[in-house]
């Protein structure tokens, strides 16, 4: 179960078997594909237009 | 809602764009292309476009599915419905890709085929289930991020025996298709499509993950930046993208680290290739012919397969004459660039793919283009 900005919805997390409750997922066709670390989301929005040129993982 | 707000603030955006009018050097042009709709989108959406500096382009990509899917594959769709009365269950967008004889599948609806919209790959299982004196097909398309579900689907249907549910598969590789644009005498005749780096999605790499891209960056020199949907990622990596080609580099970033890393997730990637092998050559919309780019099901799921269980061989069918959606997949030409758009072509009445789905860049510019002084707001 999602709670999509209030919108609550049933979705399959067959594809992420680690998500648990409470975490933040991404859905895409009715599937959870993904899921989002909140400490790298904090990380992304404070790099965000910064000078430093060391932005992101090189990988 | 959460880590979606925060990435559409107006104020940051201006920062950022502050930031990239003072590194985009004066002295030269720079062109990157967002490979995925879903950015095409956003760019459009957001007005992203006019909060960069003027000689920082931006050049959509191929990565809207519906956008690529050739009129021939659609063609097969309609004919199970109608030819073949087959349930024939497919994604929303899909219904309305215009194919051969002025028909879509919406169009084939109407005509008495029965079509039905589904939301997952998981419902058109369920129809199947409901309806088990009647053939079912899954028409599936996409690219990397629609493949997992469809796998699944197939994966069921194995476990539970059905017997009447088989799948159309029109899944997409990106990989293959930046390669395929990389090697196009447009881009490597430097002059008429030059591209300086690309955006890498942000659906299809938390699938796929980084890796699948370090060897553009190195065989063809190109920088990558994967960037999260939200405007304000695609102008953080467009900003990364600027300063890859300041310093000379060509290297794999990601600014999507939070969903994003460099092996993609396992789990569903295990799954598509338990069901899925590489198709040697698969046609695209505007693309034409790409060997290695698309899937198709192993032999081991032969009874789940459409192709195989009904009569209904590939055709190729030019698109109409008017459209240039292959020109504008292929980053040549831009939606203004086509006579009827916005006149004879609307989201309403598509004459070609690009107008169907939101993330094709007839409909992004359509919707949100003509109007150029969009501010970047919180939606
Ligand atoms: S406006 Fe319509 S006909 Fe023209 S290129 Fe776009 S989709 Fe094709």
């Amino acid at each position: 179960m999602v709670n999509l900005g209030g919108i609550r919805k049933e979705v399959s997390i067959e594809l992420v078997p680690e998500a648990q409750v409470g975490d933040y997922v991404i859905v895409h066709v009715g599937h959870a594909i993904g899921m989002i670390d909140p400490d790298e989301a904090e990380r992304t929005l404070a790099l965000f237009g910064e000078m430093s040129a060391a932005t992101g993982v090189s990988a | 809602m959460k880590y979606i707000d925060e990435f559409r603030d107006g104020d940051v955006a201006r920062k950022i764009a502050d930031r990239l009018a003072t590194e985009a050097r004066g002295d030269r042009q720079y062109s990157f292309m967002e490979f995925c709709g879903g950015h095409t989108h956003a760019i459009s959406r957001y007005g992203v476009s006019e909060l960069l500096p003027t000689n920082v382009r931006m050049i959509h990509g191929p990565g809207c599915p519906v956008c690529v899917l050739p009129i021939g594959r659609v063609d097969m769709a309609i004919k199970l419905a109608l030819e073949h009365d087959v349930i024939v269950c497919t994604y929303g967008d899909t219904m309305r890709v215009p194919a051969s004889d002025s028909l879509s599948l919406t169009k084939a609806k109407a005509r008495g085929g029965d079509i039905r919209m589904v939301y997952s790959a998981a419902d058109a299982l369920t129809v199947a289930r409901d309806n088990p004196e009647r053939q079912v097909v899954f028409f599936a398309i996409g690219f990397e991020t629609t493949t997992p579900p469809t796998a699944l689907a197939i994966l069921r249907a194995q476990r539970e025996g059905l017997k009447n549910f088989s799948v159309l598969c029109c899944h997409v590789l990106t990989p293959s298709a930046i390669t395929h644009i990389l090697e196009s005498p447009e881009v490597r005749q430097y002059g008429t499509v030059p591209i300086d780096g690309f955006i890498g999605p942000a659906h299809v790499s938390i699938v796929i993950g980084a890796a699948p891209y370090e060897h553009f960056a190195e065989e063809y020199r190109k920088p990558v930046v994967i960037a999260g949907f939200e405007p304000l990622d695609v102008m953080q990596a467009i900003l990364m993208l600027v300063r890859q080609v300041n310093d000379g580099r060509a290297h794999v970033e990601n600014e999507f680290t939070r969903a994003v890393d460099r092996d993609g997730n396992l789990a569903a990637q295990q799954k598509v290739s338990e069901v899925f092998e590489l198709r040697p050559s698969f046609e695209w919309r505007g693309l034409g012919e790409v060997p290695y780019s698309a899937l198709k099901i192993r032999p081991a799921f032969a009874e789940f397969d459409a192709e195989r269980r009904f009569d209904v061989g590939y055709k190729p069918v030019a698109d109409n004459k008017a459209c240039e959606c292959g020109a504008i997949l292929r980053g040549v030409k831009k939606p203004t660039d086509c006579k009827i758009f916005g006149t004879v072509c609307t989201p309403e009445n598509p004459v070609g793919s690009c107008m169907v789905s939101s993330e094709g860049a007839c409909a992004a510019h359509y919707a949100y283009g003509r109007f150029k002084d969009i501010p970047v707001v919180t939606a």
